[in-house]
């Protein structure tokens, strides 16, 4: 029974193609598949921003939305159906072009945008048998289109003919270039005990209990380095707090994004959003089991729930990170990356090799932590070093 | 000849010609990214997913990317008056074609290459990995060593050019 109700979407997928000739079974299963994800997704996007103006508004102690229900009903779900409103006004609004503005590159910069975000989705698996395309590099083809992205920010910022554009498409360029190797870097340590870049084979390896508990990466010293340095870099690579210097509201009004409005301007604000949702959903399937469960004893409950539940809750932590911490300054974004996690991430990698190769006891725990911990010291030391950190003094207004 | 194929033949080769002929140096610069693209979906057709991925993200999300900043960094966006052909474009067209025709006449006739053809080769990525990390590994290690020496090179001229304009702050 639970069985059929983890395989209920690959069951309901089977069945309607089975309605389409032999010769077009290939081509309406894959359209039914592209039409999943370009409704689920978005859907979970409306969702996150309400959640993300209700949490935020709860942590900096404000209401946020609280009145707009169901449209047209008596019905109110406590600002839940602000979406909806939302939505409509930005599919409504004039579109702006300035004048000056190269008009074919600024039309085709937030398609540019989407379309690489929407082609990682393809290799994702969402859960049980459901991946849309088992790539045998898949983890390869992930990283290969996120590298489109910059084009399609740089593309945002040149054409608007914008000084603030610009320079946020600069910072943005910048940002994302140099927080994509530690990404890389930490995706390469499951890689390397794996031995393979399938994205189904990581799950498959990590689909293992003992004494209950689920073989996930991040219970291992260099999976749990591989998984903070993975988080943080998403973090930089969606453009969220506090990497958010390409579109500092206080600096440069909103970035690359700055001329855009309308319709343009909510592609974009999609873009970024599902752009945030498919590499959270790699470093769950990286490092904490995909669409696997943390215990035996939950296995029943369908892998698709797992998958989006622990979507959901890194979310909020993205959602919580951004109510809570301020912005870095650029010197401090490009040491952080260069100074720290990049060789944290390549020691991590020796790590890991070491972890693959030594005897499964408790001694490579201690080594491996040991060389973790002592390379964790003294890098952060190493980062601090000409940093005059004395004691805060506050001055209040008298 | 699939049909996909031609599509995508026609969109690289469309992309290429643009990205000599547009006025804009910015515009070439994003329609050479496009031909980039174009070659990938090549590879990925002759199911060279390795070459066609890292076609992606080394082309497209690096190389066009650096290419757009040395434009933007270097010279103002306008575009230049005159026409971008120069006055004997005829010619160059005569003799890039002879010398094509030349070329595939001698690579036609060549005897090196088998006539009948070669099993395809499985490359998968994995193959690939394996071949780097045991036959090729010299190479690739050479490779490693001259990329990072380059790497080294670049941040010793951006790091004298720093200290240069911190004494003249100073200075000043």
């Amino acid at each position: 029974m639970f069985d059929k109700l983890d395989q209920i979407f690959v069951t309901a997928l089977h069945w309607l193609v089975s309605f389409v000739p032999e010769a077009w079974r290939s081509l309406a299963s894959s359209l039914i598949c592209i039409a999943f994800i370009l409704s689920v997704f978005p859907a979970v996007f409306s969702v996150t921003t309400i959640f993300e103006r209700k949490g935020i508004g709860r942590i900096q102690n404000r209401y946020g939305p609280n009145r707009v229900g169901i449209p047209f009903t008596k019905i109110r779900l406590a600002g839940f159906g602000q979406f909806i409103p939302d939505g409509v006004k930005m599919l409504t609004k004039e579109d702006i072009v300035p004048r000056a503005a190269d008009k074919i590159v600024h039309f085709l910069a937030p398609v540019v945008m989407l379309i690489p975000v929407l082609l990682a989705y393809a290799v994702l698996p969402f859960g049980r048998n459901m991946t849309v395309t088992d790539y045998d590099a898949g983890l390869l083809f992930f990283f290969a289109v996120g590298g489109a992205v910059e084009l399609s920010v740089f593309m945002a910022g040149w054409s608007s003919r914008n000084k603030y554009s610009l320079l946020g498409a600069m910072r943005a360029i910048a940002q994302m270039v140099s927080y994509e190797i530690p990404l890389i870097l930490s995706a390469v340590t499951v890689v390397m005990v794996v031995g393979s870049l399938n994205l189904n084979a990581i799950i498959a390896h990590q689909n293992q209990y003992t004494f209950g508990i689920a073989h996930w990466f991040v219970f291992t010293p260099w999976g749990l380095v591989g998984f903070i340095l993975f988080f943080i870099a998403s973090l930089a690579e969606s453009n969220r707090t506090p990497f958010d210097l390409p579109e500092a509201e206080s600096e440069i009004i909103a970035g690359y994004f700055t001329e855009y409005s309308g319709f343009k301007f909510a592609l974009f604000f999609l873009g970024e959003y599902l752009g945030m949702f498919a590499i959270i959903g790699l470093g769950i399937t990286l490092f904490l089991g995909g669409w696997t469960s943390p215990v035996s004893f939950l296995t029943w409950i369908p892998s698709y729930v797992w998958f989006f539940t622990k979507l959901m809750a890194i979310v909020f932590v993205f959602i919580w990170i951004r109510a809570t911490l301020p912005r870095l300054r650029m010197d401090q974004l490009m040491n952080f990356a260069w100074k720290f996690m990049l060789p944290l991430a390549l020691i991590n990698i020796l790590v890991a090799g070491l972890w693959h190769y030594m005897a499964a006891d408790w001694q490579r725990w201690l080594v491996c932590s040991t060389i973790i911990f002592g390379a964790y010291v003294i890098l952060g030391r190493g980062l601090m070093h000409n940093q005059k950190l004395g004691k805060r003094i506050y001055r209040y207004a008298e | 000849m699939s049909i996909f194929f031609i599509l995508t033949a026609i969109v690289t080769l469309f992309a290429a010609a643009s990205a000599m002929s547009l006025r804009n140096l910015v515009h070439c610069a994003l329609a050479l990214a496009v031909s980039f693209t174009g070659i990938a979906a090549l590879y990925l057709q002759l199911d060279a997913q390795f070459v066609g991925f890292a076609e992606i993200l080394v082309y497209v999300g690096a190389i066009a990317i650096l290419i757009v900043f040395a434009i933007l960094l270097t010279r103002s966006g306008e575009a230049p008056e005159n026409s971008v052909l120069t006055s004997g474009w005829m010619a160059g067209i005569a003799i890039s074609a002879m010398v094509f025709t030349l070329l595939g006449w001698a690579v036609l006739n060549s005897s090196a290459i088998p006539k009948e053809n070669p099993p395809a080769p499985v490359a998968t990525v994995k193959n690939v990995g394996d071949a780097l990390m045991t036959k090729f590994v010299l190479p690739l290690e050479i490779i490693g060593l001259v990329l990072t020496a380059a790497m080294i090179g670049a941040v010793i001229i951006a790091l004298k050019e720093s200290s240069k304009s911190e004494t003249a702050g100073r200075e000043s």
